[in-house]
Formats: C-alpha cells, sequence, structure tokens
C-alpha cells in the first residue's frame, strides 16, 4: 500500500537527518510499516559509504588529537549513511550518556566511544550498558579508573542510575555505594604517554585485583555481583523501561521538559509511555523492537514538527535537501565549526547532563546562524539539490496558483507545515511578479521561486521537525 | 527603545575580555626576582633582563610593554591569584563555573544575562548587551533574556549573502512579519504556541539588533589604527557601537589560544603583545571619543596553568590573575600574589587562589555598575576597593 509522502518526510525527519524528493518519490510506493523496518533492521543493510575517499581526501582524520575531522566523517555519515536510524540513534545515545573530548586525556578514545555507540545503538540496552561501563573514554570521563576494590569512587555509580538508566527517586545511595562496588576494577591500561608522539587509545582491562569481590545488596537483590550483575537487575526494572521511554519520547517524538524536571513533570502523553514501556519490557530490553513500536504507532505519526531541531539535524538535513555531498566536498570541513556556533559541538557536550535541547537550542546569536547558512544554501544554484526544488516548480506542465505554487515550494521542502501568519506571507509573494510553471523559464521567474525558497527557511516553522 | 541619556554623567558599561584556553598568569605578570620561578619555568618562562618590571619584585611578559604603560598610568588594578574552591582543570566546565557564578552544579542562567534583566527588565532593546565573536556566550544566555552576538560588524544580521539589497531588504520585511508573536498560531501542526512565540521574539530581536546595527560602521571615524587580529578587531567594534550610542551596557570579547600545551613560549608571546597593545588602542580610541569615563574593562582567564611547564609548554591550573582596567580605575596590586613557593602549591602543583571570582564579579556590579549583586552572583562576597 503507498505511504503518504508527508508520512515519510516526518518519519525521515525524526528517524533520520531529512529525506529529499527523490527519495521520497522512491519510497512512497512501499508501505509504511515496511519503510520502517527497513529503517530499523540495519543488519540487513551493507552500507559503507565512500568513507575510504573521505580519509584519503581529508589526512587529517588520521591525527590524533582532532575531534573536528572526526565530527565532519559523522556529518558526512548523517547525510549519506543507507542507514539513518543508526547515526540518529548514535545521536540520542551521545545526548544520554554524555562524555566530551574535554575531559579526555586520551583524546582518540572519544572517537571509540562513539564508534561503541554506533555498533551497539540498536541491540538490547544490557549490552550497550555493558560496553558502555567498559568504555575508556567513559571510564576516565565519570573517574571509575580511580574506583578502587578498597576506596570507592562513586561517580560513575551514581550516573549510571541516575543520568543513565533509572533516573532520580528509583534507588538509594546505599544502592549507588554498592553499584560502585560491583564496578572496581573496570578500568583502562596505562595508555603509552602524550610525550613526545602524541596521543593513543587506550583499552578497557578488567583488574581482578582492585575489584570488590564481596556481598553486595542492590535493589533488594544480594550476591557477589560484578558490574554486568548490576546492568542485569536495572534492565529489569520498571524504572528502566519508564527512564529509556522518556528519554525516547522526548528525542524522537516531542520536546518535553528535561531530566532534571522528571521526578516533578508527569510525562506530556502516558499513553505513548505506556505502550514505549510495554514494549520495553516485553522484548526484554531490545532496542529494535522499541524502536519499531515507535515509529509506526499513532502517536508518533500524529507528532509532526513538535520538536525543535538540534544543530546537527539541521545542518545535516539542510544539507541533504540542497546538495550532493560526496566525500570531496570541501563545506564538509567546516561542519563541525558551524554546529559549535549554533551550540552543539559533537564529542564534546557540555557536561554530563547532555545538551540543553527544544527551545533552549535557539538564542539570538543560534537563529541567525542557522538563517544565514539555510539561506545561503538553497539560494544558490550551484547546488543540484537546490537547483532541482526550483526546476521542477518551473517545469510544472502547467501555471501554477498562487497557493499551488506556495504548496509547491512546502512540499518540495519536506512536506512542511506552516503557520497561516506564514502561509499568508508567502502567498503575498506568490501573487506577486511573473506567474510560474508551463515551463516558462527567465530570471525573474527563477529570482521569485528562490524568494519563496528563502523565505520558508527563514521561517519560525522551518526551525521545527 | 534606545536609552539615550539627557544630560549629566553618561551611563557605566562594562567591557569583558575572556582569555580562552587558560592563560598563563605565571608568565603575564612575572615574580621576576623569585629564584623557584627560574627553577620551574625551566624551558617555559622569561629571563630576567627580559620581563618588565613594574614593581620591586613583579614584571609583565616582555612582550606587554603596553601594560607597564596603563599601569604605570594608574589605571589598571591587577587582581592577583583570581579562583575558587576546588578549581575545574575542564576548559567547558571552568568557564560554565566563570559565566554562571555555580561552582557546584550546572546553572542555566549566565550572570551577565542576569544583569541585562536589571538592566533592560522588559527586554526593550537588544543591544543591552553585545557579544563578537561567534556564538553567544553562557555568561550571556538566560532564558527570556536577549542579547545580541555579532561575528562581523560590517556585515551584521540576516540574509547577508544575498548581495542585491533591495531583495535582502523586500525579504527582512516579510520575516519581520512571519515573526510577529500571535496570540494563536493557526494552521499547521506545529509546536506550541510558547515555543512559536519564544521563535517570533528571537527573531525579532536579531533584527531590531541589526537595524540599530546598521549605520554604526559608516558612523565611526577614528585616528587609531588598530592592529589585525581578532581582539584588536573586536575591541574596535566595541568602540564603533559604544560611540554610536544604543545604549550597550555590556560588551563581550574573546580573544582565544591560550591553552599551551605545547610551544607555549612563541603562542603565548604574539598573544601577550595582541592583547596588551590592542586594550592600549582601545584606550586612546575611547580617549579621542571623549568616552573613557563611563567604561571599565575586565579581562579574566577560565583558569591558570601549571607551576611547573612540561617542557614545551604547560597544562591546566589554578589561580590565574585578573586586570580591571580604565580611567575610573585606581591603579595597584589587589588582593594577594599566591605563593610561589613548592610548599605551598594546591596539590602540590597549582597556585592556589587568594580572591574569590564572584567577589571581582561583584565589585564591578555594585560599584561600576550600581547593581545589588548578591542575586547576581549567587551569594555575598568579599569586594575590592579598585575605583576612585
Amino acid at each position: 500500500m503507498a505511504t503518504d509522502k508527508a508520512l515519510i518526510a516526518h518519519l525521515y525527519r525524526r528517524a533520520g537527518f531529512g529525506t529529499t524528493p527523490k527519495l521520497l518519490e522512491e519510497l512512497s510506493s512501499k508501505d509504511y510499516d515496511d519503510i520502517v523496518d527497513d529503517l530499523v533492521d540495519i543488519d540487513k543493510i551493507n552500507d559503507l559509504p565512500d568513507e575510504d575517499i573521505l580519509s584519503r581526501y581529508y589526512p587529517q582524520l588520521h591525527s590524533t588529537d582532532n575531534f573536528g575531522m572526526d565530527n565532519t566523517k559523522w556529518f558526512y555519515r548523517m547525510i549519506n549513511s543507507k542507514k539513518p536510524l543508526q547515526e540518529k540513534m548514535t545521536l540520542f545515545w551521545h545526548h544520554v550518556f554524555a562524555t566530551g573530548w574535554t575531559k579526555s586525556e586520551q583524546g582518540p578514545t572519544m572517537i571509540d566511544h562513539i564508534a561503541m555507540l554506533r555498533n551497539n545503538c540498536l541491540l538490547n540496552l544490557r549490552i550497550l550498558l555493558r560496553d558502555l561501563a567498559a568504555d575508556p573514554a567513559m571510564i576516565f570521563w565519570l573517574d571509575n579508573c580511580e574506583n578502587h576494590g578498597k576506596n570507592i569512587n562513586e561517580n560513575f555509580g551514581r550516573e549510571l542510575l541516575e543520568l543513565f538508566s533509572m533516573g532520580i527517586g528509583n534507588y538509594t545511595e546505599d544502592d549507588i555505594k554498592h553499584a560502585s562496588r560491583a564496578f572496581t576494577g573496570w578500568t583502562f591500561e596505562q595508555p603509552i604517554p602524550l610525550y613526545p608522539y602524541g596521543h593513543f587509545k587506550s583499552q578497557f582491562i578488567f583488574d581482578q585485583d582492585d575489584h570488590d569481590d564481596g556481598e553486595k545488596e542492590f535493589l533488594g537483590n544480594k550476591g557477589n555481583f560484578n558490574g554486568e550483575d548490576i546492568i542485569e537487575i536495572i534492565v529489569k526494572t520498571d524504572a528502566c523501561a519508564k527512564f529509556i521511554s522518556r528519554h525516547l519520547y522526548n528525542f524522537f517524538v516531542a520536546d518535553e521538559p528535561q531530566i532534571p524536571a522528571w521526578s516533578i513533570e508527569p510525562p506530556k502523553d502516558q499513553e505513548a509511555m505506556d505502550i514505549l514501556v510495554k514494549t520495553f519490557l516485553d522484548s526484554d530490553a531490545d532496542m529494535k523492537e522499541v524502536m519499531r513500536t515507535m515509529f509506526k504507532s499513532e502517536f508518533f505519526k500524529n507528532s509532526m514538527f513538535k520538536r525543535v531541531k538540534c544543530p546537527a539535524e539541521f545542518i545535516a538535513s539542510t544539507l541533504k535537501l540542497t546538495s550532493e555531498i560526496g566525500p570531496k566536498d570541501s563545506r564538509l570541513s567546516g561542519l563541525h565549526g558551524l554546529s559549535t556556533v549554533m551550540g552543539q559541538t559533537l564529542l564534546d557536550p557540555p557536561t554530563v547532563e547532555g545538551w540543553h535541547t527544544g527551545k533552549e537550542w535557539i538564542d539570538g546569536g543560534s537563529l541567525t546562524e542557522r538563517i544565514n547558512y539555510a539561506v545561503d544554501l538553497i539560494s544558490d544554484m550551484e547546488n543540484v539539490g537546490s537547483k532541482f526544488l526550483v526546476d521542477s516548480l518551473i517545469m510544472s506542465d502547467t501555471e501554477l496558483s498562487s497557493e499551488q505554487l506556495v504548496n509547491g515550494v512546502l512540499e518540495n521542502a519536506g512536506h512542511l507545515e506552516v503557520s497561516d501568519q506564514t502561509f499568508e506571507q508567502l502567498l503575498d509573494i506568490a501573487s506577486k511578479g511573473p506567474s510560474v510553471g508551463n515551463n516558462n523559464d527567465n530570471e525573474d521567474v527563477r529570482s521569485k521561486v528562490i524568494q519563496l525558497y528563502t523565505l520558508l527557511v527563514s521561517s519560525p516553522e522551518f526551525q521545527l521537525a | 527603545m534606545v536609552t539615550q541619556k539627557k544630560s549629566g554623567k553618561k551611563d557605566p558599561v562594562l567591557v569583558v575580555v575572556q582569555l580562552s584556553g587558560g592563560n598563563d598568569f605565571l608568565n603575564t605578570v612575572i615574580p621576576f626576582t623569585n629564584g623557584i620561578y627560574y627553577d620551574v619555568r625551566n624551558y617555559v618562562g622569561h629571563k630576567e633582563g627580559e620581563s618588565l618590571p613594574f614593581t620591586d619584585d613583579l614584571a609583565f611578559h616582555p612582550n606587554a610593554e603596553p601594560f607597564r604603560e596603563i599601569y604605570k598610568e594608574g589605571k589598571m588594578a591587577i587582581i592577583q591569584g583570581i579562583g575558587y574552591e576546588n578549581s575545574s582543570r575542564s576548559h567547558f566546565r571552568a568557564m560554565d563555573i566563570w559565566h554562571t557564578c555555580e561552582p557546584n552544579a550546572v546553572a542555566t542562567e549566565g550572570w551577565l544575562a542576569k544583569v541585562i534583566r536589571e538592566l533592560d527588565p522588559n527586554s526593550s532593546n537588544p543591544l543591552t548587551a553585545v557579544s563578537f565573536g561567534k556564538g553567544l556566550p553562557r555568561a550571556l544566555a538566560a532564558p527570556g533574556v536577549i542579547a545580541t552576538s555579532v561575528d562581523n560588524l560590517d556585515n551584521y544580521g540576516l540574509m547577508t549573502s544575498i548581495e542585491d539589497n533591495t531583495k535582502r531588504m523586500a525579504n527582512l520585511d516579510v520575516f519581520s512579519r512571519m515573526y510577529t508573536p500571535a496570540d494563536e498560531w493557526m494552521g499547521g501542526r506545529h509546536e506550541s504556541g510558547v515555543v512559536m512565540n519564544y521563535l517570533a521574539n528571537t527573531g525579532s530581536g536579531v533584527l531590531q539588533g541589526a537595524d540599530m546595527l546598521k549605520d554604526v560602521p559608516s558612523r565611526y571615524k577614528s585616528s587609531i589604527e588598530y592592529a589585525d587580529n581578532s581582539i584588536a578587531k573586536a575591541l574596535r567594534d566595541v568602540v564603533r557601537v559604544h560611540t554610536a550610542d544604543l545604549g550597550t551596557r555590556v560588551f563581550y570579547t574573546q580573544h582565544g589560544g591560550y591553552d599551551h600545551h605545547a610551544q607555549e613560549m612563541p603562542a603565548h608571546d604574539r598573544l601577550m603583545g595582541e592583547l596588551s597593545q590592542g586594550i592600549k588602542d582601545f584606550m586612546a580610541d575611547l580617549e579621542e571619543h571623549d568616552a573613557s569615563e563611563e567604561i571599565v574593562i575586565l579581562v579574566f582567564s577560565e583558569f591558570g596553568r601549571r607551576m611547573k611547564d612540561n617542557g614545551s609548554g604547560t597544562d591546566h591550573g589554578s589561580g590565574g590573575g585578573a586586570f580591571i582596567i580604565g580611567n575610573r580605575v585606581n591603579g595597584g596590586l589587589y588582593s594577594e600574589y599566591p605563593s610561589i613557593d613548592p610548599s605551598e602549591w594546591l596539590n602540590g602543583e597549582d597556585l592556589k587562589h587568594t580572591f574569590d571570582y564572584r567577589g571581582v564579579y561583584g565589585t564591578l556590579l555594585e560599584q561600576h555598575l550600581g547593581l545589588d549583586p548578591t542575586e547576581i552572583v549567587l551569594g555575598n562576597f568579599e569586594q575590592l576597593t579598585p575605583f576612585k
């Protein structure tokens, strides 16, 4: 059964980094549920998007202490990957398990950290949490290397419960201490020193001698628990199911108050939460099943434009719409700096609490950057995508009425919806000057169509996904 | 609405210069008569005779002659050993702490954003605070507060890539209507009115600010020739906007590149020259525009650096220094220089701070801007008396 393009565009804004008119055309003959399955079942797709060429073209990728280049590579993947949900889930977990370059004495371990999130992003949560606890960047970030059998450091144990899996109010201070004891000895090998040859990765080791093997009591269970046992207990709790579900809702469905408010503010949509929680528990924490259920549910389909795009989404989706970005595209190297001035430095979140999302992404400076960036891209006819957007309206078989013209602009840009206020402004422009369509092609016609796109990407609604 | 002074004294203005990356205070204000300095700074230090003495036992960095001149004119207060307990060595966290006055928790409101709220409670002037450079610093960010971030004053605003000015103006006209706050946002399945109105207010602020700033470059004339570097350019922009009399009370500028883990000597030399000459030119420019009396400059960095060098540079440390500069300032040394005796190093490797940074903010807020600092710096901290 064919699917409405507007719905596919919505799905791809959330499960990936946007779409193009061409891609929408291809997908629209498919059944919606099949499109969701294709996004979720990433193991069925073989995809290595020309990354060997990328690394040859950007030798800085081999540098040991330049994470901006790794962000370049990540942006390239966001735009080109055949598995967009994999990149989106990686970004999601990066928001939740916010770990940063700023505190990583061995910088390259941050690159491994993101790769770990990518490899595990759609697996069972227990596998992801185990690899997270054994990740050298995380171990250093939350000081688990200072968590010793005889002298515990609670930093990781605390955040594992508070920020990574359960949320405040679902465990006691004693639970934190016992969880921390279970993770003693989870550390990394002494890396090769920085001087004189630069940064080297560090590797996880389990130091049996530094591990407290005594009996622990955690969330009502008793035993000589190691870290993996703690994770096993966590993922079976309702609290964990609720916690992950609320994060997923906030990132993929609609902006919500963020985690510090969760113990006070009830969820926006309790029914949606119940569906996600049930799937999580029934599937025993299988993230693929949770995502599948979420994308196929009515609450998801009805959530169009309920989120403010984060800078990574804004940058990647606008590029995807307007340009074809090959591995040699010199614009790639500017995207890291661009996302920083828009308020989101990937691989370097502000704190372990991650980024402030929703409308907090927007201030005068970041809004200016976003608008100017989108205007630059869409008004430049050297960009194949932008040119296609303009051409396709000019080449219409019939002359377009003003309303048809505005609707055409909205559809081409990803089946966007705007307020009456914005629609009227666009309609006003559309009703002036030469008529568009019927292959009537000249400078004035082009200029008018470009102006409409320019105004659309400048609109408040274009900030939303 | 532009705040126009009718007569008499001009409104006080604060200019912040942030040295990003952690300035090596030990090599900025050098205890040149102390043998320990030469012991710990074997590779990354300045020989006696090269540094520029300005008291019996302190000397400026060899490239900071303009600082020595400003000091001798009595216009520079040096706050020695500024910091806070359990100083963070993370750049971001440390900057956050400086920007929010909250060392022990993650805060959402910048200290200068709270200043804007005090000075312009109805957000009537988007230029009450102006930051130069890319991105808005956390210090100026808080919910409901509008501050303007200018990357390039000569080409500031929205849709600046559109070369045809008539077209651009037509677009901005439509923009202003798209960004008009509304009681109800009908049509479309978009986010709630709260979010839409926040976007609308922010967009309107950008437009209004850009409109106010557009004639600024053409109105400015000066005989001062600034050097070609980022801090000189930003300080020149401060004078351009300040002398346009648009009601700006807080300016923010940043001088980056102070994170000298390696190859510190040539890099720090360059920055010290740029910074000190930039400030010197800035003051001369203000003088020329009869605008010196109302302005005070704060120069700070997120932390100092490790006592011992690592052979090529210095790693993150604590206990840096700050400068308060201006005609109003009663020049001299304030608070104590942290002991550089190894037995008194913090954690066995760092300078220990002698004065809380929130007390310095408090000093500027109360004694310069005339505001009650308690709510802004989140507490009562000892102040200095660096003003005439």
